[in-house]
């Protein structure tokens, strides 16, 4: 029996229960000490502009690679015993889940900082667009100095 | 099955470059002489208007190889897909 997941990646169009993929994450495994997780969601607010929607935009096929090259560099980096990563594209309304990231470890040093590597991998080299629906228009959102710099740390 | 004769390269166009381009995906035979991704864009750029525009080379366009993130010096070759995209904003 093992605990393992099947699929550590998942892009899909429909919501995720995040406490039923915790759940998931560590069931049957007692050496898993710590879990870590991240969600990340859709703010009303961007850039000054009020967002109504979004439309969220793959490359099927990279982004999935892309992902499982991420969860396999966080593996080698640190101890961990699982992780996974659920992405949602298409349609998506403020206060709605986007993205959530899933560290299983013995101890929570490790889960914690494998969780954060892959979300700021994740933000600069997983190929996702995000496109918002503004009073002004749609807008495709600009990539964030920000965020290349906290990938940049991991170096 | 590819036809081996001839050098061709499927190009992928996402997110505002799709947009910008009006296309998504198209099949191409540059000259010989593009043999690298930074090659490729500049003799896509060399199509004028649009093309010009997105892929200047002032502009932030990321390039990947076969679903591998690229650099200008990044070889091409027949059969491989190469897309264009800009910097990517999920999470």
């Amino acid at each position: 029996m093992t605990g393992s997941r099947v699929t550590r990646v998942r892009i899909q169009t429909e919501d995720f229960d995040v406490g039923a993929e915790l759940a998931a994450l560590r069931r049957g495994n007692a050496a898993i000490g710590a879990v870590a997780a991240f969600v990340g969601t859709v703010r009303d607010l961007n850039d000054a502009a009020t967002v109504a929607a979004m439309t969220l935009e793959h490359y099927p096929g990279m982004t999935e690679k892309s992902l499982r090259a991420i969860l396999d560099e966080a593996s080698t980096r640190w101890t961990i015993i699982d992780s996974f990563v659920i992405h949602r594209v298409g349609p998506l309304r403020p206060t709605d889940q986007i993205v959530l990231v899933g560290v299983a470890a013995a101890h929570r040093g490790e889960a914690f900082a494998a969780c954060e590597f892959i979300v700021d991998y994740l933000k600069t080299r997983a190929p996702f667009w995000k496109k918002e629906q503004t009073p002004d228009g749609p807008r495709w959102v600009d990539a964030r100095a920000s965020d290349d710099a906290a990938a940049q740390r991991w170096r | 099955m590819r036809d081996a004769s001839v050098a061709t390269f499927t190009l992928v166009y996402l997110a505002r470059l799709r947009e910008s381009l009006g296309t998504g995906i198209e099949r191409v035979g540059p000259p010989p002489n593009v043999a690298t991704a930074g090659e490729l864009r500049a003799w896509l750029a060399a199509r004028g208007g649009a093309w010009a525009t997105e892929l200047a080379p002032g502009r932030a366009v990321r390039v990947a190889v076969n679903h591998e993130l690229a650099e200008a010096d990044t070889p091409v070759r027949a059969g491989d897909e190469i897309a264009f995209f800009p910097p990517v904003t999920g999470g």
